[in-house]
């Protein structure tokens, strides 16, 4: 479903990726770790436009992924993102959050947009707090908002940028269940994340970068339990064992 | 105090006719320059070099001339070109477009400031530019524009008395007018500055209210 092919991007001098290839397949969910500064985030922002990248091609359901061209408009209706610090709008409600897309993109009626952003807050546990202005939820609400307004557009996939290390340690769970749940319901999920107890149990694949290449990749608990390579062991315990 | 308060039964009607005119200037031209300075200030921000180019030359054109000088040449010289305005026209023309430049770079501080996130986020459920600009950007920055923009009214009702230099009976020259023909000047122009002052007091009071909303998270 998503495609990278030799994918490089530099700022001004510095690489950023130096030439990924990976895939994500239809209901698959796949981790991306690796330490700060490793073109995760850079990665994900790609593939849906929102930055540009100088080499190599992403393909999303075959399409050529080229932020300059009017076709990412479609793109990132079928790739949506969820983001660190859930950019939510705060002049609107919740229910509003959720379904300002389908009816100013999508051009859905008022009706049906209303009905189907109360299934979804309700899906992610959020009935009742529909009125609600995002400055009135805890970190962990606006993002399960967040990831309600993703899910509006009915996307084909949700890209997720480390969607829980913006919370308070006691509201991830919270963010974690939805995002587990959705998997479950066969979401197609790329999540650049430091959650690896996530990443095991959720993922099917897991990626590790570091220094803007892919390091390893392959079976979730295969690469976070038995690591092959020595820079994602040294990694995997830094993040485990941080004492 | 006597004569004062005889003065004013005699002056205060007539310079409510040049209440009326300041009034209609102000609102003319708070107007022309609100539409105006949208129109600058999302070209500045359009990511489209030349229009923001041509914006930004204007903007400071505008700045850089002053307000009598905007306004002698809308009235006295586009004539000579065959494009003629009364003067109440030509004051608000001229005072709307002079404070456009102002606004445009109110509005275009108040959009700049809106977090990166928010723009991304409109682009993630697909929106396009201008989309996001309705939707997501300017009715945020509407509210962070508030506080100037009324300080921006506050000093347009002030300045409509320019309008003045091209014949605009308004209150500020309705006020020298009596003034030069009864040489009450005391009570002339206590009796103009009182009514100044209560005209730009609702303005004021707004501003402190919108100052007061935006403070709050």
């Amino acid at each position: 479903m998503i495609e990278l092919d030799d994918v490089r991007k530099s700022y001004g001098a510095v690489p950023v990726l130096k030439g990924i290839t990976a895939s994500v397949a239809r209901g698959e969910v796949v981790c991306v770790i690796g330490p700060s500064g490793s073109g995760k985030s850079t990665l994900l922002r790609c593939v849906n436009g929102l930055e540009s990248y100088d080499g190599g091609a992403i393909r999303v359901n075959g399409r050529r992924v080229d932020r300059a061209d009017r076709s990412i408009r479609a793109v990132r209706v079928q790739v949506s993102m969820v983001f660190q610090r859930f950019n939510l709008f705060p002049h609107r409600t919740a229910l509003e959050n959720v379904i300002e897309g389908p009816i100013f993109v999508k051009g859905e009626t008022r009706a049906e947009a209303e009905a189907r952003g109360r299934d979804l807050l309700a899906r992610v546990g959020l009935a009742g707090r529909e009125e609600a202005r995002p400055p009135q939820l805890s970190g962990g609400q606006q993002q399960r908002v967040a990831i309600a307004r993703a899910l509006a557009m009915r996307p084909d996939a949700i890209l997720f940028d480390e969607p829980t290390s913006a919370l308070d340690p006691e509201l991830v769970g919270e963010v974690l269940g939805v995002m587990r749940a959705l998997a479950e319901d066969g979401m197609t999920m790329l999540v650049v994340t430091h959650e690896i107890g996530f990443a095991r149990e959720v993922a099917d694949r897991v990626l590790f970068l570091d220094g803007g290449v892919i390091v390893e990749q392959g079976p979730a608990r295969r690469v976070l339990t038995e690591p092959e390579h020595p820079r994602t062991r040294d990694f995997l315990r830094r993040v485990l064992n941080p004492l | 105090m006597q004569g004062f308060l005889a003065d004013a039964r005699e002056f205060v009607p007539i310079l409510l006719q040049g209440v009326q005119l300041t009034i209609l200037i102000t609102v003319g031209s708070l107007v022309v320059s609100t539409l105006l300075g949208l129109v600058w200030a999302m070209m500045r921000v359009s990511g489209v070099g030349l229009l923001s180019g041509i914006s930004a030359t204007f903007i400071n054109v505008i700045r850089g001339i002053p307000i009598i000088v905007q306004l002698f040449y809308i009235y006295f010289v586009l004539p000579d070109f065959g494009v003629s305005f009364t003067a109440v026209q030509a004051g608000i023309i001229g005072l709307g477009v002079a404070y456009s430049a102002y606004q445009a770079e109110n509005f275009r501080a108040a959009i700049e400031a809106i977090d990166k996130g928010q723009i991304e986020a409109a682009q993630t459920i697909g929106m396009g530019w201008w989309l996001t600009m309705r939707r997501v950007v300017l009715p945020q920055a509407f509210r962070a524009a508030l506080p100037p923009y009324g300080n921006v009214m506050i000093m347009m009702l002030k300045d409509s008395s320019q309008a003045s230099t091209i014949t605009v009976a308004e209150l500020a020259l309705q006020g020298k007018l009596i003034a030069s023909a009864t040489f009450k000047n005391t009570s002339v122009f206590t009796l103009v500055a009182l009514m100044y002052l209560v005209l730009s007091l609702p303005l004021i009071l707004a501003v402190r209210h919108f100052e007061k909303r935006t403070g709050r998270p």
